[in-house]
């Protein structure tokens, strides 16, 4: 597995902690995914919610604060600086909306921030769409990671532009990638690590299922899933039936 | 489980003894229900009379175990059903059910409400509330009932005042106080475990609106509950939001909250805004309530959302345990 700003992850799975019933099921999701990564946003919860974050720290996983609800540059810059001061780290999910309603990046914000946060020493993991041309611009300006979505956010539609995020992958090979957003179904996560991405962060799609430890303990197995085949070199699909048995040669009975 | 009612008759001299502390939904409803079984509760309050720096001010007061159990663990739906009889006994309480909807384009939030909800069945909204006739599909929780809590917690101290029983302004702490001590005084408690959660809420005097029972508008970033008081107000609700900060509402959760009510209903652009509230829920890990006996005293506490719903409950299992330490689902003993 590719690793994340020096970082290798034991699961190519990261949470959200928002939106759980309670904290004692997202305890309880953490323990049964497996996940690696936690991320918390700083601008409504942990601010001044020292409670929740030792709650989050006791996970004993690694903290990615983020920059949820931020809606320009500025606001996303001092977000994360404060985050750091918070949670004690150079991690930053950069997230710059750019529309309230489908919630996605806005490219020239999050690009503007990115460089600005770069060259403080953050390790950005930016939020960004499946565009090649802005993923190159983000990793001029600095960032090691690249967070695309798979859709928008809360939505559940798994791997919208499925064309786009294979030239995405394909165009940058020796980038670490996370598929963020839009993962509604552990099928979608098993897809996006056969596809070559290194991890997935997903949050509603667990928090908001009807039993979050089991919905978690399933994207926990699809994500191994899904990296073990793509480890394992799957065929490429084809137009034509392919018999697993040949019919010539077949015996006469 | 045993109501005490023999041993009260024949221990009742030994029993005026058992100081309350904190006068807030969970307290005053366990001088209630001691008081009902013969104690002689004392009531000590850091402010004195129930108020605005308690949390129990800023509830909306409804008596809806289903709709709460699509989140909440089931005993609280299971406990949370005797409430409205239990309130009934002390306040006005309206039993006219909760109604569920959602916007059109919403409508697979309440499919998965039905889901994973008890006590409904579908209905067309304006056949309950004709003021929300453009909402086209609903569930309805016909078993369902709320009160307003203000008022509520002002018969309960007047129930108790003819009882002789008044709250005393002095702030206290377990340690001060010989004999049993029930501590309901919610955060100020500062149980390990406990955490505070908070909640923004806003009235409002929309006079031309009628809406006779709870209406919880479902939306997949800011749900609404809206609960009908007397006199043409409305009390809307409610953030929860893993902080402990007691700041005013902040903008955007007083956006959020009037947007929902004028997606909800038009008209509501046109209301006052009366109040605008924020507070903190004290809440353990699990989000359930919880009697604590540790000792001679017995901690009432981590209501969260659901402090009228389940004060009654937690009252009476302190008081059974009290009377014959019998325990009741709710009861850790430390």
């Amino acid at each position: 597995m590719r690793d994340f700003y020096g970082i290798t992850l034991n699961s190519p799975l990261m949470l959200g902690t928002a939106q759980y019933p309670s904290p004692a099921v997202l305890q309880a999701a953490f323990r049964a995914s497996g996940a690696s990564v936690a991320t918390v946003s700083l601008r409504r919860e942990a601010g001044q919610g020292q409670a929740f974050w030792s709650l989050i720290r006791d996970l004993g996983v690694r903290v990615l604060p983020n920059t949820a609800g931020c809606h320009s540059a500025r606001e996303a810059v001092t977000t994360a600086r404060m985050a750091r001061e918070v949670f004690e780290t150079n991690w930053i999910k950069l997230e710059v909306i750019g529309h309230a309603d489908t919630l996605q990046p806005d490219p020239f914000g999050l690009l503007e921030a990115a460089e600005t946060l770069a060259a403080e020493g953050f390790e950005v993991f930016p939020y960004t769409t499946e565009d090649q041309v802005l993923a190159g611009r983000l990793l001029d300006a600095g960032c090691k990671v690249l967070m695309p979505w798979g859709a928008p956010i809360g939505s559940g539609l798994g791997l919208n532009n499925r064309f786009g995020l294979r030239t995405l992958r394909a165009a940058f090979p020796d980038v670490p990638m996370v598929i963020d957003a839009g993962i509604g179904r552990p099928s979608h996560a098993a897809d996006a690590l056969e596809m070559g991405f290194d991890a997935v962060l997903l949050n509603t799609a667990v928090a908001q299922a009807g039993d979050p430890e089991a919905m978690a303990r399933a994207f926990g197995l699809a994500v191994q899933a899904g990296a073990l085949a793509r480890a394992a070199d799957p065929m490429e699909p084809r137009e034509m039936a392919a018999p697993s048995t040949p019919l010539i040669g077949k015996a006469w009975l | 489980m045993a109501t005490g009612r023999c041993t009260i008759s024949t221990r009742s001299g030994l029993m005026s003894d058992v100081t309350i502390l904190g006068a807030g939904v969970a307290g005053l409803f366990a001088a209630h229900e001691l008081a009902r079984r013969g104690w002689t509760p004392r009531i000590l309050d850091r402010a004195g009379a129930p108020g605005p720096h308690g949390c129990s001010w800023w509830a909306g007061g409804m008596l809806a175990p289903h709709c709460e159990g699509v989140t909440a663990e089931p005993v609280v739906t299971r406990l949370g059903a005797e409430a409205g009889a239990a309130w009934a006994e002390v306040t006005p309480v309206t039993r006219r059910g909760t109604l569920v909807v959602a916007l059109d384009r919403d409508r697979g939030e309440l499919t998965r409400f039905a889901r994973r909800s008890t006590g409904h069945q579908t209905c067309a909204p304006g056949d309950l509330e004709p003021d929300l006739a453009h909402h086209r599909a609903g569930l309805f929780f016909p078993t369902e009932a709320h009160l307003d809590p203000r008022r509520a917690l002002a018969d309960l101290v007047a129930a108790l005042a003819a009882q002789g029983i008044t709250i005393e302004r002095t702030e206290a702490t377990p340690e001060d106080i010989p004999g049993p001590v029930i501590d309901a005084r919610g955060l100020a408690a500062a149980l390990p475990g406990l955490r505070g959660v908070r909640g923004e809420m806003a009235v409002l005097h929309a006079p031309e609106i009628t809406l006779t029972r709870p209406v919880r508008l479902l939306h997949p970033r800011h749900p609404l509950y809206i609960v009908p008081r007397a006199g043409g107000l409305f009390m809307l609700g409610a953030t929860q939001i893993e902080s402990a900060s007691r700041a005013p509402v902040t903008a955007r959760s007083a956006l959020e909250l009037l947007s929902a009510a004028y997606a909800l209903d038009p008209r509501f652009a046109e209301a006052s805004v009366v109040e605008l509230g924020a507070d903190l829920r004290p809440a353990f890990a699990d989000n359930i309530p919880r009697v604590i006996a540790r000792g001679r005293v017995l901690h009432l506490n981590g209501l969260f959302r659901h402090g009228y719903l389940m004060a009654p409950l937690l009252a009476r299992q302190a008081a059974d345990y009290l009377t014959d330490r019998s325990k009741g689902e709710l009861l850790h003993e430390d």
